[in-house]
Parts: structure tokens; C-alpha cells; sequence
């Protein structure tokens, strides 16, 4: 021990080098470490008889899962991918699928699993039920246009978003009527009389209403002009696209089907349904007790609903409702039901997104004299809105799923259309019910799954945004 | 009623829209025969698929009975059977369908029954397949009459007649039993076929399409007894006599063929060696008259001379129809039974062509 | 029209101009308008919809109700509790039928959810790899798949399955009290005789005196600090006391075995009809589908909710001295439940609302009766009226419990 003359504030106990590092314990390191962490904390206690019971159970069930969860998924690998027909040569049907002693192909001794050449020959089915082969082009160019259109809005890296998203909820929707149906339909006489007009005396009104001139009551109302004005004209623009000879064949709803059918009405449901559930949203907000109690009337009722009473009262009810003689499209209907259930939904997704929207901002809005329409518009909504993206995203999950349930009322979406497979006599094996089922539930896995992920980051990436 | 008036002007600017998006589907009230000449083809409802009646490969294909009917009519009219487009229709719709104008012809094995023809608009044209309901049951339960079915537990359709048909028939022989109705058809076949019921219930010759998707189809036996009738043939619009007369006259033209010993592969020798006979005065007339040697009997329809003949040759025969889609041969082994000629016992009678 | 409520009202003695701004007038204009409407629109429904059944020649009304229906309903719990026997059946009869036969599917399908649900959500939150990755797996696929799918999928699984012996066949177990086959699973049917009343009087009793205890025992832990052992007196009172009763009064309960036939015609061997419990196939693949499919997302609300109980809780109650166990029951659970009980709330009202997919694998519950009715009789307005009625009045009642619930649970605010 010697003591530096240097040093004069040093003593003995105090250290004049680092500490050492040590390495970590070596049961927190290393693949022991890992296991312990993940594994053998819970299940390692035998300190007293409690601890030790509970440890031994946790070994019981961790166990029991492991050994379930394994032999689920091997079985499902071994269903799909061993036991799987993959090849079909002879480019027979049924009898690919069948063993010999069932008057198939195959020889007697094999476990038969997925047919796939069930799946191959009615692929085309499946995505498009029974579209004419000649215009398959169509709802393929209608995919890629929603795929682009998708990606152009969501993916946060790209540029202009916003004109993305009015394309696609302004322009889309038309062209993918005119692509799907052929458009060349057409109105009656007085609808080209009567609609125009209404058109341009809104439009009109607003207008004028905006320069100052016409009054005061034009003046006052020309808000609710412009915005009547403008979805009068949305209208105008649709039929006149609808009703136009684009050169293209018509093709009845009756033979879309399968994954387009499911699309187009999980799709149609969510963007109808959104400004519907904004307004209703809206209105459930309201100090006016007659718009709050019809808005809250409205969303109830809805919700308290299943959504087949809505799809049998669309479907049988709805023609009694409009006047004698007016035919309904089948889709149409199951639409009109889809929507006005959606809306409840969206509503109440809305409301949350209008609720976290802190007074001060409607209150800063006031006080620099916008009216409350102009208020709503610029400031609550575009703030609301970015906010119930993953809410929107999450009734849209629900909402594609539950687009199965519209076979019941005798349409052929995904679901439907690989069910009335099963009634073909041609391919009906016993592996083919299964391999229907897995298919449908693949498309959807996949389709929910990466929507819920969107959805979760988009959540975290929001939650960062307002955290500061 | 003014007060109707001012509330339907009101809405109908609001639902303008929803009238534009209906399909351009305007009610035809002209003449049905015209409409289908100036479009160039027939619009024929069929089944979403019952094979032997109407079914389609994936390819597009219709084969069945109920198409060949349609097929008939196209080549009365057109002189070619391919100038028909095929919809399918589900069981609710097809009277819809029938009535909107979407379709010219429904072909879809609909029994005719007094309501249907009476109070739905539309009308039946004859009966091209006399059905009747059936009884099926696994071999291995040894069961050969319906007598013996006390306490079976039966599946079926729900929202058609067979699910009245054979509460009546159990409860009237004072039989129990167990009802499973389900909504769609392949879920009838596959719990039956599961092992939940013991017996299946439609149509006799649905239960023998149904068969046919059975892994194990010898394994099914279908009962003897027949505990409805169902009379099943294509129906029209009402108001149209002329358009009737043309579905009518060209099931009667197939089954006075099958009659007289026509079909498809000898019609031209038929009218080849008659043709000769015809201006001797001599020959058989009946034939002369059919295949429009003789008077003119295609300009009353508003068809050309020849339009059975062209039936005929494109088409066949009723009994060529039967055999080649639902007959003995196929796969559905259906036995003419009440389809067969009157002739030959059955109830099959084709009015004359005089 | 929010924004400016809150403006002075204007005085009376305005021109008719600025009257159009007056948030009052403004208000009250919109108001009319939109009522208007709303009446327009449902007068021009109703008289298109008069117009529509003249025309069709279809009548209406509710008379149909008393009609005998021309079908039979397969046996079922609500056919067991409609006792119908010395009259002829009527359609009101078959939907109480259903309505019985969904309340049945629904309150099952709500325990067993609820169960697997906190279950499966508190493996999401386990350290141990295999509990994690199994509740994981689990939930992302049944929450990404359809709902009608996975009753297809069970319902064929279950009539599929090799070891599901034929309507002619049984296996038994539980010593031979329990069997079942391709026609449902068969089980003992209580039958209570006279004097049974008097085990439910106690019952009822023994609820009652459980809630004078909590009451009595609450009280004397806030005058002296003892504790009362709640859960065995509940336990005592509720169970031990009917219990007794039940012993005591000769045992009035008789179980009706099921029978099972093995001669006579072939038709008339297996199980036979009426007698003992049965429950069909049909019952058991959607009460699986949709428990397994509500759980999923039941877990993920537990999650949610345990998680948002902050670690702080945890802590100060260990620093208290207070046990594991009762950290977790007295301090996280009650919190957790806070934010669990409204979602909860809108599962167990899907679940209500999912059980009318039972259309479509013939099990016979309010909806698919509803929709065999409205074949049968062609009374569509009627029938889907008293549907959505039926499901309406299952949402306000849930809902209100439910808001009784949650206001008990609420943080007591000062």
C-alpha cells in the first residue's frame, strides 16, 4: 500500500480504477439464457409446494401445446404439400383425386390430400365466376388499377397522396363501373330532363350565392348549395359515363362472381359508406336534438342488427319498397344492404376519430370566423380522419369477411362460387370440399392479414405522431 | 292519390339513380318472336346446375335436356340451335327474370302448378320431363319401400315444396320422423352422404344427379314410391300467344318426330325419299306435314316452312334428347318411365301438326 | 350549426334577411327540413310498398302466425321446452322455437368465448415462447378468416371425422352416461319430480343470503378490519344449500337416460327420439365456431386490457406487501376490467348476432325459423320485421346490463 503525495484526497477505500466488466450472468446469455427467458422461468420454481404445482402444470401445458400446435401444422403441411396431387397428366378430373378402389387414378395404398388440379381447372371460377373469358381483361385491368390506386394512397413514401386517395374514391369507382358492366346502359327520358337541370340550378345558386349576388337567402344557404350542387353533379358525371356506348360488351352482374364479386362489394360498401358514416358521425354530434336522434336512431339500429337480416331485407324487401314496376339488380341491392350496414359502423368509427380532435381546435377555428360546415371541412375533418385510418381499415377487414355472408342470399362472391364447385358431380371427391375451404380461407388469411399489419403500424406510427 | 303522386315526383329525382343503374332490361311488350329475331339470339334461362337438365363444364359448355329444349327453339327460329345465350338462374329469380324480359324462355326445371301459371304472369308451354318427388337411402340399411322408413331422419331443402311434400306424406301414413333442412342443395348432399340422415329427398331426377357426386354411387338406392307430382317444362310471358304457340309446337315437333320414327341421323333420308312422294300425293302425311313438305305450317308460327325440320336434324328427337342427357346410358340412369311416348305407356303425347 | 349556438340571439326586430343568419331560425329550419324528409321518404316506402302487395296480390298481416306450418322442426332445446303436445303446432310456436334454440347457442357460446378468451389472452402476454406462440398463431387465424367458413369447416369436420361412429353406432363415455354418434351427443335429461321446487326456493335463497353476507361482512371490515372468507360462504350458500336441501327433500330429480335400441327395424335402432338429451350435431359445430372465432378476439381485448394497467399498480401493491395472487385480483383485474367490459360488451352481442349463420347449417334458430316461415307463407315484411325486432331487443338488453356493469365499475371520481 503506498499513498501518492498526488493524490491527496485519495483514501483507501476509494477505487482509482474502473471496476471490471464483468460478463452478464451466464444464465441470462447464450441459448440457456434464451431458453430460461422464454421457457424455464415459468416453469422452474420449486421453491415451496404452490410454486411448484404451478410449475408443473406450466410443464403439463407447454407440452400439450407444443405437441397440438405441431401436429396441426404438420398435419396441414402434409394435407397440402405431401399428400397434395400436384400433377394431373392424363388432365382427367375427379378421378385425378380418386383411388383405385373409389374409381379414380390413383393407386389404392395413398392417403389422398389437397387436389389441386381441382383447383387449377376452376381458378379462372374462382377469381371471376362466370365473366366472359373474352373480357378477362377487364377486371384484371380493374385489379391493377386498384392495386396502383392502393399503393399510391397508403404507402406513406409516395408523392401526392391526396390527389391518390380523390382518384380513387372520385374516379375509380367509374371507371371500374364502366370497365366491369360495359357501361351502355340506359335512364329514363325524364331523368336527362330533370337531373341536369337540378344540377345547374344548384351549382348555379351556389355560385351565386358565393359572389354576393341573388340575395340574402342565396347568400346564407349557398354552403349547402355548393355541396348538394357538386354531389348532384357526381351523379350527372356517373350516369353519363354509365349510359355511354364505350364500345365495350355488356356483362350482366349475374355472371360476376368469386373473388371480384367479393371485391366489388366489400370495396363498394367501405367507399359509400364513408361519407355516409361521416355525416351520420356528424349528425349523432349535433346540438340539434331532431339531426341527433334520427343519426343515433339510424347507427342503432343498424348495429343492433345481424348483417343477413339486413342482406334478406335488401334482397326481398327493398323491391316492395320502390315503386311498381322498377326492376333492382340483384348486386345492387345486396349493395344497398352492405352500405347502409357499413355506415353505422363507419360512424362510430368516425366519432371516435371527431372525439380526440381537441376543442381548442374547433374553438381557434371559431374565433377566426369560419362558419361550422367550413370548420368541419378544413380543420375537425382532415385531423379526424388521418386519425381513424386503422379504425377504418380494421370495419373494412370486418366488413370483406363478412362479405361472405351474402351466398346465403343465393350470390356467388368467393365463398359461394367455390361452394357451388362442390355441387359439380365432375370433380366431387372427398379431399374436394376441404381443398375448397382451404383456398377461400388462404385468400382471406392473406388478404385480412396484411390489411391488420397496415393497420398496426399505421396505429404505432400515429400514436408516435401525437406523442411529440 | 295526389298525395302519392307529389311524394313518388319527390323521390324519384332521388332515385333517379337507382333506376339508371338497373340493366337496360326494358319490359318487351311487342311481340316476343320479333324481339328475338331482331336480336339475333335467344335468351334462355336455365339451372345453376343439375346435370342431365341443364350444367355447364367450365368451359362454358350447356348440356341437358332443358338447354336442348331452348337449343330446339333457337333452330325453329334462327334454323341454328348456337344462337342462344344461356342465363343461369337461382330458384328465386327465374320467375323475376322471366318477367323483366331478361330472358325469352324459362327452361328450368319448373313444375308447373296452378298458382305459377295463374297468378305469376307467366305460362307454362308443356311438360318436357314428368317428375315426381323421390326417396333415397343407403343400400347397406336394406330398405326397399318407403313403408319401412318409420323413424327416419331425413334431409332436405328448405323453401321448396319437398320439405311439405314429405311432412304430408309421413304424417299421413302415421309415420315419425326427423326434418333436416338445409339451404343449399350440395349441403343436403354431403350430410346426407356424412351419414346424418338416412334419407334424402328431391326431385327423382335430382336424386339421381345427386348420386352421381357420391364417392360410393351404387351405394344409394332410390325408393320405388313417388310422393308427388312434379310436371316440369318451360314456361313463358302471358300475353303472348304467338311466342307460347313457338316454345309449345317446338316440344310437340321433337316428340311427334320421336313419334314417327325421325331423328336426327335419318331425317334427311325421311324427307328425301317423302319429297318424291309429296307430288304423287302419296307418302305419309303426318311426316310431309312436319317436316314442311306439304302445307305451309312454319308461317302460322311466324318460323320458316322448315323449322321442324331444322329442330330435327340440329336438335334431335324428344327421345334422342332423353337418351343422350338423362337416359339409361348416362350417368344418371334415369329409365323413360312416365317420359315415354304414349305410345309406349308413358305420358309423353305430342299434339298432332294438322 | 354547433359553432354558432353559442352567438347572442338576435333581436326580434330584424329584417327578414339577417333572420336567415339567426342560428335559432337556422337551426329550426334544418330541423323541419330534415324531418320533412324523413317522412317523405317513409310515406313514399309505405305507399310503394301498399302499391306493391296490391299489385302482387299478396296479403299481409300477422294472422299467418296462428297457422299450422307444414314442416317439422328437428328436435332440439326448444322443442324439449315447448310443450305442445294436445294442440296442433303454429308458426308462433316455431319461431319461439328458434328464439329459444338462439338464447341456447348464444349464452354457450358467451361462457365458453369468455373463457378460452382471457385464457388465450393472458398466454399472449407469457413469457414462455410455446404459450405465446400458440395464442398467437390462434388468433391470427381465426380472426383473419371468415366466421361462415369456419362453421362450414366445423360442421363437415365434425361429420366427417373417422372416429364419429354412424346413427346406428355409439361410443360411450363418462360410464356409459354419455355417448354419441353422426346424430349429436346423447346425455342423462333431468326430470324434476314433486318437492323439487323446494331445491330451487333454496337456491334463490341462498343467492340472497349471499348478498346480506358480502353486505354484513363488507360492513364489519370497515368497522374492525377482519376479513370474512366470502368465497366459501358463497360457495356454501349457493351450492351447499340447495345441496342439502335437495338430500334432504329424497333427491326429486330423475335422469332420464338416453335409450339406445339395437333389434327391430333398422330405422328404429340407435337412439331413440325424445328420449334423454341431445344435442345435435348442427349445435355443437356453431356453438365451436363461435366460440373459437369470439375468443380470438376476446383474448385481444384481455391483452389490451391487462396491458393498460400501468406497472406502477403492480408495483406500489408489492411494496405494500401485497401477495401475487392478490396483486392480480384486487388490483390489476378490477382495473384491467375497466377497459375490457365495452368491448366485451359488443362481442358478446356479436356473438348473438353471428349465432343467425345457423341458416345456414340447418340449425334450426331464430333466423333460419324466420326464413322457413317466410318461404313457407310469403309474409316477408312481417317476418323479417319481428327479426330484426327480436335482434334489436337482444342488443338494448345486453347493452343495458352491460352499461349497469360498467357504471358499478367505473372509477369513483371525488
Amino acid at each position: 500500500m503506498t499513498s501518492s503525495p498526488h493524490a491527496p484526497q485519495s483514501v483507501a477505500y476509494v477505487r482509482t480504477e474502473d471496476a471490471p466488466i464483468l460478463p452478464p450472468p451466464a444464465n441470462t446469455t447464450g441459448l440457456y439464457g434464451w431458453a430460461r427467458r422464454n421457457f424455464l422461468d415459468s416453469m422452474t420454481d420449486f421453491s415451496d409446494v404452490g410454486s411448484s404445482v404451478r410449475s408443473v402444470l406450466m410443464i403439463l401445458l407447454t407440452a400439450f401445446l407444443l405437441w397440438f400446435g405441431i401436429s396441426q401444422i404438420w398435419g396441414l403441411i402434409k394435407f397440402v404439400f405431401i399428400d397434395g396431387i400436384w400433377s394431373n397428366p392424363t388432365g382427367a378430373r375427379r378421378e385425378a383425386c380418386l383411388t383405385q378402389a373409389q374409381g379414380g387414378l390413383l393407386p389404392n395404398d395413398q392417403t389422398v390430400g389437397a387436389c389441386w388440379p381441382y383447383v387449377a381447372a376452376n381458378a379462372k371460377l374462382f377469381i371471376y365466376g362466370r365473366y366472359p373469358m373474352a373480357e378477362l381483361w377487364r377486371p384484371n385491368l380493374v385489379f391493377l388499377l386498384l392495386a396502383l390506386g392502393l399503393v399510391w394512397t397508403l404507402w406513406s413514401r409516395m408523392p401526392y397522396r391526396k390527389i391518390g386517395a380523390a382518384l380513387m374514391l372520385v374516379v375509380f369507382p367509374m371507371v371500374a363501373f364502366v370497365l366491369l358492366t360495359g357501361a351502355d346502359l340506359s335512364a329514363p327520358k325524364a331523368f336527362w330532363y330533370v337531373w341536369p337541370l337540378a344540377t345547374a340550378i344548384l351549382l348555379g345558386l351556389g355560385w351565386a350565392g358565393g359572389k354576393g349576388m341573388g340575395g340574402e337567402a342565396v347568400k346564407a344557404f349557398s354552403g349547402a348549395f355548393w355541396g348538394l350542387g357538386l354531389f348532384f353533379a357526381y351523379i350527372l358525371v356517373f350516369a353519363l359515363a354509365a349510359t355511354m356506348n364505350w364500345g365495350l360488351n355488356s356483362v350482366t352482374t349475374r355472371d360476376w362472381g368469386g373473388l371480384l364479386v367479393t371485391l366489388v362489394v366489400a370495396l363498394t360498401g367501405i367507399t359509400a359508406s364513408l361519407p355516409l358514416g361521416i355525416l351520420l358521425a356528424l349528425g349523432r354530434r349535433s346540438t340539434l336534438p331532431a339531426v341527433k336522434i334520427l343519426s343515433v336512431a339510424f347507427i342503432e339500429f343498424w348495429r343492433g342488427v345481424p348483417l343477413i337480416t339486413v342482406l334478406f331485407m335488401s334482397s326481398v324487401m327493398l323491391p316492395l319498397f320502390l315503386p311498381p314496376g322498377t326492376s333492382f339488380n340483384d348486386l345492387l341491392r345486396a349493395l344497398i344492404g352492405v352500405t347502409l350496414f357499413a355506415s353505422a359502423y363507419m360512424a362510430e368509427v368516425v366519432r371516435g376519430g371527431l372525439q380526440a380532435i381537441p376543442k381548442g381546435q374547433t374553438e381557434g377555428a371559431q374565433s377566426l370566423g369560419l362558419s361550422f360546415w367550413e370548420t368541419t371541412r378544413l380543420i375537425v375533418l382532415p385531423q379526424a380522419l388521418t386519425l381513424v385510418i386503422p379504425g377504418i381499415v380494421n370495419t373494412f377487414i370486418g366488413l370483406f369477411k363478412d362479405t361472405t355472408l351474402v351466398s346465403i342470399i343465393g350470390m356467388f362472391d368467393l365463398l359461394g362460387q367455390v361452394s357451388s364447385t362442390f355441387a359439380d358431380s365432375s370433380w366431387a371427391t372427398p379431399v374436394t370440399r376441404p381443398t375448397g375451404y382451404l383456398v377461400v380461407a388462404a385468400i382471406f388469411f392473406v388478404f385480412c392479414f396484411l390489411m391488420s399489419r397496415y393497420s398496426m403500424s399505421m396505429e404505432k406510427k400515429l400514436r408516435r405522431g401525437h406523442a411529440r | 292519390m295526389a298525395l302519392r303522386h307529389l311524394l313518388c315526383g319527390v323521390m324519384a329525382v332521388g332515385f333517379g339513380f337507382a333506376a339508371v343503374s338497373t340493366p337496360a332490361s326494358a319490359q318487351t311488350s311487342g311481340s316476343t318472336l320479333s324481339a328475338v329475331k331482331s336480336k339475333g339470339r335467344l335468351d334462355c334461362g336455365v339451372s345453376q346446375g343439375l346435370p342431365g337438365f341443364s350444367n355447364s363444364d367450365s368451359a362454358g359448355n350447356f348440356t341437358g335436356i332443358d338447354v336442348d329444349l331452348c337449343r330446339g327453339v333457337a333452330a325453329a327460329v334462327f334454323g341454328d340451335p348456337s344462337k342462344v345465350r344461356f342465363r343461369t338462374l337461382s330458384a328465386k329469380e327465374r320467375f323475376e327474370a322471366l318477367k323483366s324480359g331478361e330472358i325469352d324462355v324459362l327452361s328450368r326445371n319448373s313444375t308447373w302448378t296452378m298458382t305459377r301459371d295463374t297468378q305469376l304472369g307467366i305460362i307454362f308451354a308443356g311438360v318436357n320431363y314428368y317428375d315426381g318427388q323421390g326417396l333415397m337411402v343407403p343400400a347397406s340399411l336394406g330398405v326397399s319401400t318407403a313403408a319401412e322408413l318409420d323413424g327416419a331422419r331425413i334431409c332436405t331443402n328448405t323453401g321448396t315444396t319437398t320439405e311439405l311434400n314429405v311432412t304430408d306424406y309421413f304424417r299421413s301414413h302415421g309415420m315419425s320422423f326427423e326434418l333436416i333442412a338445409f339451404e343449399k342443395t350440395d349441403e343436403v348432399g354431403a350430410a346426407y352422404e356424412a351419414g346424418r340422415c338416412d334419407v334424402y329427398t328431391t326431385d327423382r331426377s335430382g336424386l339421381a344427379a345427386e348420386r352421381l357426386k357420391f364417392a360410393d354411387p351404387e351405394g344409394h338406392v332410390v325408393l320405388p314410391e313417388i310422393i308427388s307430382k312434379e310436371p316440369l317444362g318451360p314456361a313463358v310471358r302471358q300475353g303472348d300467344e304467338q311466342w307460347l304457340n313457338v316454345v309449345k309446337w317446338t316440344h310437340y315437333a321433337m316428340l311427334n318426330a320421336e313419334e314417327l320414327g325421325i331423328s336426327s341421323e335419318n331425317v334427311d333420308q325421311i324427307r328425301d325419299e317423302q319429297a318424291g312422294l309429296v307430288s304423287q300425293g302419296q307418302g305419309n302425311q303426318e311426316i310431309q306435314r312436319l317436316l314442311g313438305l306439304g302445307d305451309d305450317f312454319g308461317a302460322v308460327l311466324g318460323l320458316p316452312k322448315d323449322w321442324a325440320y331444322q329442330v330435327i336434324k340440329q336438335v334431335g328427337n324428344y327421345g334422342e334428347v332423353y337418351e343422350a342427357n338423362v337416359g339409361p346410358d348416362t350417368p344418371l340412369k334415369l329409365a323413360r318411365g312416365a317420359n315415354a311416348l304414349w305410345t309406349n305407356g308413358g305420358l309423353q303425347y305430342g299434339m298432332p301438326v294438322r | 350549426m354547433t359553432a354558432s349556438a353559442e352567438t347572442p340571439s338576435s333581436g326580434s326586430s330584424r329584417s327578414s334577411g339577417s333572420l336567415l343568419y339567426d342560428p335559432k331560425v337556422r337551426s329550426i329550419f334544418f330541423q323541419v327540413a330534415l324531418i320533412l324528409a324523413v317522412l317523405l321518404f317513409f310515406g313514399w316506402i309505405v305507399l310503394n310498398t301498399m302499391a306493391n302487395l296490391r299489385a302482387r296480390n299478396i296479403s299481409s298481416g300477422f294472422d299467418f302466425l296462428g297457422n299450422t306450418p307444414g314442416f317439422q322442426t328437428v328436435t332440439t332445446l326448444g322443442t324439449y321446452l315447448m310443450d305442445v303436445s294436445g294442440r296442433a303446432i303454429t308458426y308462433l310456436d316455431v319461431l319461439k322455437v328458434g328464439l329459444i334454440n338462439t338464447l341456447l347457442v348464444a349464452v354457450l357460446g358467451i361462457v365458453t368465448a369468455t373463457i378460452l378468451g382471457f385464457v388465450i389472452g393472458v398466454f399472449r402476454l407469457s413469457n414462455n415462447a410455446v404459450l405465446y406462440g400458440f395464442s398467437t398463431v390462434y388468433v391470427e387465424l381465426l380472426r383473419n378468416t371468415p366466421l361462415l367458413l369456419q362453421i362450414f369447416f366445423w360442421y363437415f369436420a365434425a361429420l366427417r371425422a373417422p372416429w364419429v361412429p354412424d346413427a346406428r353406432g355409439k361410443v360411450s363415455f363418462f360410464w356409459d352416461n354419455f355417448h354419441f354418434n353422426i346424430t349429436g351427443l346423447y346425455g342423462p335429461y333431468p326430470l324434476p319430480q314433486t318437492g323439487f321446487g323446494a331445491t330451487l326456493w333454496a337456491l334463490v335463497i341462498g343467492l340472497i343470503l349471499t348478498f346480506v353476507m358480502r353486505w354484513w361482512a363488507k360492513k364489519r371490515q370497515d368497522a374492525t378490519g377482519k376479513q370474512f372468507p366470502i368465497f366459501w360462504g358463497a360457495v356454501g350458500l349457493i351450492l351447499g344449500l340447495p345441496l342439502l336441501v335437495f338430500l334432504l327433500t329424497g333427491a326429486p330429480l330423475r335422469w332420464e337416460a338416453a335409450n339406445f335400441v339395437q333389434e327391430g327395424p333398422v330405422l328404429r335402432r340407435g337412439f331413440q327420439k325424445g328420449e334423454g338429451m341431445l344435442i345435435i350435431p348442427e349445435l355443437i359445430a356453431l356453438w365451436l365456431a363461435l366460440s373459437l372465432y369470439t375468443a380470438a378476439f376476446i383474448a385481444e381485448i384481455v391483452r389490451a386490457g391487462i396491458l393498460a394497467v400501468n406497472k406502477g399498480q403492480t408495483e406500489a401493491a408489492h411494496a405494500l406487501g401485497i401477495s401475487q395472487s392478490k396483486n392480480l385480483r384486487l388490483v390489476v383485474i378490477p382495473q384491467a376490467l375497466r377497459v375490457i367490459i365495452p368491448p366485451l360488451t359488443s362481442q358478446y352481442l356479436n356473438i348473438t348476432k353471428n349465432s343467425s349463420l345457423a341458416v345456414a347449417i340447418a340449425y334450426p334458430d331464430f333466423f333460419s325459423q324466420v326464413q322457413i316461415s317466410l318461404n313457407q307463407t310469403g309474409r316477408a315484411i312481417e317476418l323479417i320485421v319481428i327479426a330484426m325486432l327480436v335482434y334489436l331487443t337482444f342488443s338494448l338488453i345486453t347493452s343495458a346490463i352491460m352499461n349497469y356493469v360498467n357504471s358499478r365499475m367505473k372509477l369513483v371520481e371525488r
